[in-house]
């Protein structure tokens, strides 16, 4: 990006009408890792893929459960993100007091992109370096919003943010036509292939990704590693099937090993389309 | 000039209450309000006298009023706290009305508005002199709740404030079954309101039964029940009963 002298204050507009603090918060969003999401008629899957600073440290939570029928993955400055969500569980269990009823997902969205807009208009404050993928129900069926931190907010199909997003938003875009008959299954299994793309040819495994699923009669959960492990394990049997340059060793890992101890092993999961 | 005095020991939790007072009693109060869930919703009846004190003073007070698209209240109590519940209610639809995104607040979720009104109001020593009766349908689900003033709410299947609950209860839990016709819906609540005339000092005999349905709320024009006082017990009420009157 270029440095130019309309960009120190959020309250500053360059010539050209753009606030270049608010695009490079959105530049923040791009340099995160890859969080995805998508959506059929009744379920909406999120995944997100886990970088970790070191084999020794843990990953970063980048899927957080708001309510039964609402959860975000964020992607950009993590700590933007829990700040946020920990506000969007504050507005949900509210209403849900007074009303006794859920959150229309669609009014927590408005609420945060009204939140974040206000990061933009104020001398003082910085905006929110963190997009959110809002996955959740309401009377109208299932949703899955994208909050920027511009203060804007859109209803996808399917989207991809973050690094390498690109090549999972290509591999969503010629399929996202099925996904609303979609059945749960196959969107999770869209879900993990999309993961795949971003990350250009590492193994996929369990213990460098993430998925959550919520769906009418599903409150939103984290999947456990152990199955996510075993639907990858199915693409691997099918890729084995189809190409010699499969690796069986990565069909056999034990499902429960969360040891990163053997990422950067020999001969690569083929790129299979 | 304010000859008053209203000192505060040192140790009192209560708020600045220099100007303002807390409600003490009633003024001008309706009496029972009595609903059932019939086949296609809730119907729900209630006189239309406002009493000041014993005095039956006002005669034409509407006591029922339909709430957003799925929802209607009826009220019993102080009739200015009433006027004020439907001020509050007003503001929360129009709120809910501006989102304009295809959600709405259904019967449930406007019950429960009220029962925390409500009971924050009983938790200030100043409550909203009501008894509520919220009924509605929502896509095709028909909920009937009640809230007193002191934040006390459940739901059932007939519900009566007041003396209603003495009188119209007994008589509803003996004849109301699921699925009631409207006919016989609108037969139950007279048989209850016309006990209620009969026995209930501030009721009149003007009366208005409303309904709702998924398609919306009607509230009938006021009329009166036929009422018969010859009844042998009326005439001479100390032949079973020596002392009675």
């Amino acid at each position: 990006m270029f440095r130019n002298q309309y960009d120190t204050d959020v309250t500053t507009w360059s010539p050209a009408g753009r606030l270049f603090q608010v695009e490079y918060a959105m530049e923040a969003v791009k340099q995160g890792s890859a969080a995805i999401g998508l959506r059929s008629k009744t379920h909406v899957v999120l995944g997100c893929v886990n970088k970790a600073n070191s084999e020794l440290s843990s990953h970063q939570k980048k899927i957080f459960k708001v309510d039964d029928h609402i959860g975000v993955a964020i992607a950009g400055l993590t700590a933007d993100g829990r700040v946020l969500s920990r506000y969007m569980r504050n507005e949900c269990i509210n209403y849900n007091f007074t009303y006794e009823s859920p959150l229309p997902v669609g009014r927590l969205v408005v609420q945060l992109a009204d939140k974040a807009q206000v990061c933009t208009q104020r001398s003082w404050k910085r905006p929110y370096g963190v997009g959110l993928l809002v996955a959740g129900l309401d009377e109208s069926g299932a949703h899955l919003y994208y909050n920027c931190p511009s203060g804007n907010y859109f209803e996808y199909q399917a989207f991809a943010i973050g690094s390498r997003s690109q090549a999972a938003k290509t591999y969503l875009e010629r399929r996202f036509e099925n996904f609303t008959d979609s059945s749960r299954d196959d969107l999770v299994k869209d879900a993990i292939t999309a993961i795949r793309e971003t990350l250009q040819g590492e193994t996929l495994k369990s213990s460098i990704c993430t998925i959550a699923v919520v769906g009418i009669g599903e409150p939103f959960h984290i999947l456990d590693q152990g199955t996510v492990q075993q639907i990858i394990d199915t693409f691997e049997i099918a890729a084995e099937q189809e190409g010699p340059a499969a690796e069986p060793d990565a069909a056999e890992q034990s499902a429960a090993a969360a040891d990163q101890g053997g990422s950067t092993d020999e001969g690569v999961a083929p790129m299979d389309i | 000039m304010n000859f008053t005095v209203s000192k505060q020991p040192e140790n009192c939790l209560l708020g600045p209450e220099s100007d303002s007072q807390r409600t003490l009693y009633p003024y001008v109060t309706g009496t029972s309000v009595v609903a059932l869930k019939y086949k296609d919703g809730i119907l729900m009846a209630a006189d239309m006298g406002g009493s000041y004190g014993s005095t039956l003073r006002y005669k034409n007070v509407e006591r029922m009023k339909p709430i957003g698209k799925h929802s209607l209240l009826g009220a019993s109590g102080e009739i200015s706290d009433f006027q004020e519940i439907l001020r509050y209610l007003d503001d929360l639809i129009l709120y809910d009305n501006m989102w304009d995104d295809g959600n709405s607040l259904g019967p449930k979720e406007v019950h429960n508005y009220l029962t925390r009104v409500m009971y924050n109001r009983r938790n200030k020593f100043n409550p909203l002199w009501n008894s509520l009766v919220l009924g509605g349908v929502k896509k095709g689900e028909k909920y009937l709740g009640t809230v007193s003033m002191i934040g006390v709410n459940f739901e059932d299947n007939h519900v009566a404030t007041g003396f209603g609950n003495h009188l119209a209860r007994p008589i509803l839990r003996q004849d109301w079954h699921e699925n009631l016709s409207f006919e016989d819906g609108v037969k139950l609540l007279e048989k209850c309101m016309r006990v209620l005339l009969y026995r209930d000092r501030s009721a009149i005999n003007k009366l208005q039964i409303a309904k709702i349905t998924e398609e919306g709320v009607t509230i009938s024009q006021p009329y009166s029940l036929k009422t018969y006082w010859e009844f042998s017990a009326f005439a001479n009420p100390a032949q079973g009963a020596v002392g009675t009157w």
